[in-house]
């Protein structure tokens, strides 16, 4: 069977490979995992349990249930005074990974320029390939703490692009963006007539102030698509929500699209998720807490086995340098010597590479023992 | 007056202090260079406050959360209500002044609602948990009625949960 060529143009993701290693052994401590370790907020399972128990099984309307996009825009206002319509501005989809796939096929022409800051959720360099469009790799740097900068936009060739993707607090490196970071950002966007994607999904993880998103900056909330969702502030990845936020325009298109896939988000899942803003603010500061706690042990054991990791404050990661200049490598035998899994940076994409992307969404007692061990390897 | 609420500063908690007390509450045998590590102090800083919580009384003591069910023999434990009746020379604090002195007593708190005081009460049998009912509680002259629930089974104690938990289902590593 012939395969589509955008398809074959694009590798199997390099977390695979690690899912393989790590699946051969028994003893594994993973610090590779990028979801929670928590399980949702019973409230918001209650919820999803009552929803089937009610027989809430039908579709719900494409855009998502007309409560909980009147929810999501209450809480976007109440959080960040950003005024959303719930009819016309606001979409729910099935995680905020399926928002993205949407957007990039409702806003890019085959040939189009999407900058893209990396390293980055490896999911937005496919999506735009899938979409026909060019990706502009813009590397962030370990010396500038993975904040993304006017200056590195254009040096490496943004200004041609027509969008710009962006995720803050970021995965893989845990970096945060403060409004001021932001600022340069917004203004080449503006300059250059970027549409900007901006996933924040991580925004409720953020340990040092408050998150600030670049659509809340003058100008930007008419260019820009806000990414959220869910899985991560109320662990609820399985559950598969996420929304997008934006302009009328690129909303309903994203709808035309998401009409014809998905038709509507899951029902239970929205009904869960409903819940959780009304009811799991409490659940997502305790979660909130707990990584923090263990954001500032990794922090600390890093610092005192000598290795050199930038100060991440936001999101579940922390992106130290590996120890050895092949981080590949040494992700492999530290998984094979101690079973103890880390995700080598380089699957991130530009920027990456000679760097470990470690996730603290696990429990303090493996942490410790992975942390002990990973001392040991390098001592 | 209760002598616990004389320093009102030892209940002025915040910041550092109130972190220690989070991270002791959920684990007692945290070392002292993971709590500085956690709490993101120095470990001189968090001795110190460790002292302090514990000489003021903040922190009263550390104990294993054990599941009874696991232990030979199995212990007995019963949930007694107390009514009590107080005139102008015994008051809450006096009955159970006398009360918490038994070993018996595991804990034992005032409540609101039908009855005064809920006491924990805890024996290697359920004779003995009785006789200690009939003969030590129930005679102290401003204890009007008991109730006794033999505790059947354990779920929760303390934040714990007595199930071995739930796996961890998720991809060893993902995106």
């Amino acid at each position: 069977m012939k395969l589509a060529d955008r398809v074959e143009a694009v590798p199997p993701s390099g977390i695979r490979r690690f899912f393989e290693l790590a699946e051969e052994r028994e003893d594994v401590i993973s610090l590779g995992v990028g979801e929670p370790d928590f399980a949702a907020p019973w409230s918001a399972r209650e919820a999803a349990i009552d929803s089937l128990e009610r027989g809430r099984t039908s579709y719900t309307a494409n855009r998502g249930m007309a409560e909980l996009r009147a929810a999501i825009a209450a809480h976007v206002d109440d959080r960040y005074d950003l005024q959303y319509d719930p009819d016309e501005e606001v979409l729910v989809t099935a995680g905020a990974s399926e928002a993205l796939d949407v957007a990039f096929r409702a806003l890019v022409d085959p040939g189009d320029r999407v900058a893209v800051a990396q390293p980055a959720y490896v999911s937005y360099v496919p999506g735009v390939t899938f979409a026909g469009g060019e990706v502009v790799d813009v590397p962030t740097r370990a010396a500038e703490e993975f904040v993304l900068t006017a200056e590195a936009l254009e040096r490496h060739g943004a200004a041609d692009a027509e969008l710009l993707v962006l995720c803050y607090p970021n995965n893989p490196t845990g970096a945060t963006m403060s409004r001021d970071e932001l600022e340069p950002v917004a203004r080449f966007a503006r300059e250059h007539d970027l549409t900007v994607l901006s996933d924040e999904i991580y925004a409720a993880l953020t340990y040092a102030g408050e998150h600030a998103s670049i659509a809340t900056l003058p100008g930007m909330a008419e260019r820009t698509i806000v990414f959220n969702g869910f899985s991560k502030a109320y662990a609820m990845t399985g559950l598969r929500l996420g929304y997008a936020l934006g302009p009328p325009a690129a909303v309903t298109a994203m709808n035309r699209i998401h009409q014809y896939s998905l038709l509507s988000a899951p029902t239970t899942a929205q009904h869960a998720a409903l819940d959780a803003l009304e009811h799991c603010g409490n659940a997502v500061a305790e979660m909130r807490s707990q990584y923090d706690r263990r954001r500032r042990f990794v922090l600390s054991r890093f610092a005192e086995m000598g290795i050199d990791c930038f100060e991440a404050t936001g999101a579940f990661y922390a992106f130290p340098e590996s120890p050895r200049a092949d981080a590949a490598a040494f992700a492999e035998a530290l998984l094979e010597e101690t079973g103890v899994a880390v995700v080598p940076g380089g699957v991130f994409g530009a920027g990456g590479a000679g760097h470990l992307r470690v996730s603290y969404a696990t429990g303090l007692a493996d942490l410790r023992e992975a942390m002990d061990r990973i001392e040991r390897f390098v001592g | 007056m209760n002598g616990r609420d004389e320093d009102a500063s030892s209940r002025d908690d915040g910041g550092d202090r109130a972190e220690l007390r989070a991270l002791l509450s959920e684990n007692a045998r945290h070392s002292i260079a993971d709590l500085a590590r956690l709490a993101d102090m120095d470990e001189a800083a968090v001795e110190a406050t460790i002292e302090e919580l514990e000489s003021e009384g903040v922190i009263r003591g550390y104990q294993a959360v054990v599941d009874p069910s696991r232990v030979e023999p199995e212990p007995v434990r019963a949930l007694v209500e107390c009514n009590v009746t107080l005139d102008r020379e015994t008051g809450y604090d006096d009955i159970a002044a006398r009360l918490v002195e038994f070993p018996e007593a595991n804990s034992l708190r005032l409540v609101s609602g039908d009855y005064d005081f809920a006491l924990e009460v805890e024996g290697d049998s359920m004779s003995e948990v009785s006789r200690f009912i009939a003969e030590k509680v129930a005679p102290v002259p401003e204890i009007t009625q008991t109730v006794t629930h033999y505790i059947m089974d354990t779920y929760k104690e303390r934040g714990i949960e007595m199930s071995d938990g739930h796996e961890d289902d998720r991809l060893s590593v993902s995106p």
